[in-house]
């Protein structure tokens, strides 16, 4: 895989779409698409960010065929899609030879929370989908509301900075080691600003029959707080200091992608240029920030030891 | 000649399993609630048996079931589906995008009580409640018609001019769960009936890509929900098109209402599903005796024919709307409004009240059809009294 190479392929989401200036949901979008080298592909997207900015009728920035239904419900949408495919196959209305891939996207709103009943269901039942999340730790699109999956400590306008209160007083939940729990035949684990893996995980992910899910990273300018042009580094130090471990899990088999080793970063290093944790920079709050740390250390380890390292 | 059939001993539910085996549709996303399982027991069986090579989703749950039935036919399937009360509350959400994303899917709704408090058997709360979603909804008074009109939904849903989801009911237990006379046609015939789904978008042409439910905000919605409404009205054509072709083929006559010795009526009572069988017995029962009474039975509550019932009606002078669902703090139940409110701009029109009956499954007999027919008799003088009452339950 060369950029050179990728260059030259179609791009099946436009520009011209309405996110944000610095957005990560279109750049992990576009790898995602890229991955697939031209094969057709159905996209399913929940509602959130990436839904609404790209399909403000009449217009539409999606190249490719795409659905959206509701917010908790695009695995259940998919796996419809997708069996319809399969079952108009088997009747001959559609060639045998006729590949289609079908990729769904949530972000963590309608993957942790509302639709983590309807994604649990489309992977035990087995359908051959790929189900992306890219997660940008918050309810972003509906004005920045905490989500399970917001990190601990951290500001949102429903887990506010307040006197008594310092942000989300809760742990981010583990997604990924639930979808782990389906024993399914793919889960990952990546990063945008590190696309060669992502990419390489989103073939994986698309070559293996049967479902497979990635949770992305995704940092969010406005969500977050950070300089719209210091995305790619949000992802980096997410991942650099091992909140955002890289790592894959296929047919049950944990493998770390990605080891900083002695480079590993404190966590400090990546809330500092946020202003949902801007509180976590004053003295009187080093008790919450020390906390955050020994919890991103203890994950760490886990992550580890699930990789036998 | 019309088409050969065999009578069978069956449920409504079996009957209705019995249609979608006949059908043989390509997707069937579905979960359990009672009194709809019978139906998926069935349809199960066949899946495992063979008799159908459709691909059943079992879901996790309602909410998914629509979800599901939702991808699969903008993918291009012929999908059926079934539920009841709670499972179609919760699939609420996702009833309208299916109506307004203009999907035929074809869902049979074995009425059962909304909890709470929770209850399984049979009243009308449930699909009431959804009688603005966009949904045809087409009532069945037998185990026969929900077997025939699952048929003709699927023709009526598939039209071009159409495209909108039907909804088929029937009555919980008392219709899902009894034992009548069925006949069922052969299975070839149905499949050459029934016909080959067409679709008109499919997300599985990658050649030419379309975007299914994008954000359509104040500048596009309102005329998107206009041309719904225009399939609804374009719905009506095309219903009495199949009513009639169906008739081709069975040689039964149907149509949005039913008529039952309306003619010279005096007093009338209008009613769907179950009841009306008992009400027809009572009618005839009155009319031994020579009383003038009649029934209306409403097949086809949406899309709503308001002349074609007026008009049915028009010898009353004293007609009372059953109900079996009670809108709280309204002015009586849904039926009620709709058909009091089509008599508006008529000058001589009848007396007309309302009766909430049956709710979660309380009986409705003879007896109560007989006290209705009784109390007309003083409402068509114009004594009124209570408009909005209540039959069978306790004071």
């Amino acid at each position: 895989m060369n950029l050179k190479e990728l260059s030259k392929q179609e791009e099946r989401l436009e520009s011209g779409h309405r996110l944000c200036p610095g957005c990560a949901l279109p750049m992990i979008a576009r790898q995602l698409l890229h991955s697939l080298h031209g094969e057709p592909v159905v996209v399913g997207c929940a509602t959130g960010c990436l839904e609404v900015s790209t399909t403000i009728y009449p217009y539409t920035a999606w190249k490719t065929p795409w659905i959206h239904n509701a917010f908790e419900n695009v695995a259940a949408t998919m796996s419809g899609a997708e069996t319809a495919y399969r079952v108009l196959q088997k009747r001959g209305k559609i060639p045998k030879d006729k590949k289609i891939k079908f990729l769904a996207i949530g972000g963590d709103g309608g993957t942790y929370d509302i639709g983590l009943q309807s994604l649990s269901g489309t992977l035990e039942r087995g359908h051959n989908l790929v189900y992306v999340c890219m997660d940008n730790e918050a309810y972003q699109n509906t004005g920045i509301q905490r989500s399970s999956s917001t990190p601990f400590a951290a500001a949102t306008n429903t887990s506010p900075v307040g006197k008594i209160k310092k942000g989300k007083e809760q742990f981010k939940k583990d997604l990924t080691a639930v979808i782990a729990g389906h024993h399914i035949p793919y889960v990952a684990q990546a990063s945008p600003h590190n696309w060669v893996d992502l990419m390489k995980k989103a073939e994986k992910a698309f070559a293996v029959e049967g479902p497979a899910f990635i949770n992305t990273i995704s940092p969010c300018v406005p969500g977050w707080g950070y300089k719209s042009d210091q995305t790619q580094e949000m992802a980096r130090l997410a991942v650099d200091t091992c909140f955002w471990p890289l790592f894959e899990i296929e047919n049950d088999v944990w493998k770390l992608n990605y080891n900083p080793g002695d480079k590993k970063e404190p966590i400090i290093n990546w809330c500092k240029h946020q202003a949902r944790f801007r509180h976590l920079l004053k003295p009187e709050n080093k008790e919450l920030l020390d906390k955050f740390q020994a919890h991103v250390d203890e994950r760490w380890e886990w992550v580890k030891k699930q990789c036998g390292k | 000649m019309s088409a050969k059939r065999t009578p069978r001993a069956l449920t409504g539910d079996d009957a209705v399993g019995e249609a979608m085996r006949q059908i043989n549709p390509d997707v069937v996303p579905a979960y359990p609630i009672t009194p709809q399982t019978e139906i998926m027991h069935h349809f199960a069986k066949y899946v495992a048996n063979g008799e159908v090579d459709t691909e059943l989703i079992c879901v996790e749950s309602e909410h998914s079931a629509m979800s599901a039935a939702v991808g699969a036919s903008c993918a291009g399937a012929r999908v059926m589906t079934a539920t009841a009360a709670n499972g179609l509350a919760l699939m609420w959400e996702i009833v309208y995008i299916a109506a307004s994303t203009r999907l035929p899917i074809v869902m049979n709704v074995v009425n059962r009580a909304l909890s709470g408090p929770i209850n399984i058997h049979c009243d009308h709360s449930d699909s009431m409640g959804c009688r603005d979603s966009g949904w045809i909804q087409i009532y069945s008074e037998t185990a026969q018609e929900a077997y025939e009109h699952t048929m003709m939904a699927m023709r009526i849903a598939e039209n071009h001019d159409v495209l909108l989801p039907v909804m088929v009911c029937q009555d919980g237990f008392i219709t899902s769960h009894s034992v009548e006379r069925v006949d069922v046609f052969e299975d070839e015939d149905i499949k050459k009936w029934v016909g080959e789904f067409v679709p008109k978008y499919t997300l599985l042409n990658t050649d030419n890509p379309h975007t299914v439910g994008p954000l359509d905000l104040y500048d596009y919605y309102f005329e998107h929900k206009r041309q719904q409404m225009d399939a609804m009205e374009k719905a009506k054509g095309v219903i009495k098109q199949v009513f009639s072709e169906f008739e081709k083929f069975s040689g039964k006559p149907f149509d949005f209402i039913e008529s039952y010795r309306l003619d010279d009526a005096d007093t009338a009572i209008v009613a769907l599903s179950s009841s009306c069988g008992t009400i027809k017995d009572v009618v005839d029962d009155l009319r031994e005796k020579g009383q003038k009474v009649g029934l209306l039975k409403i097949r086809v509550f949406r899309p709503f024919m308001p002349e074609m019932i007026t008009t049915a009606l028009k010898s009353c002078k004293g007609v009372a709307i059953l109900d079996r669902s009670a809108s709280f703090g309204g002015f009586g139940g849904p039926i009620f409004t709709e058909v009091r409110s089509a008599f508006h701009e008529w000058k001589e029109k009848p007396h007309i009240i309302n009766y909430i009956y049956g709710l979660g499954g309380r009986e409705f007999t003879i007896k109560h059809a007989h006290q209705v027919f009784n109390e007309l008799e003083e409402v068509k003088k114009g004594n009124l009294g209570i408009k909005v009452r209540s039959l069978g339950s306790r004071e």
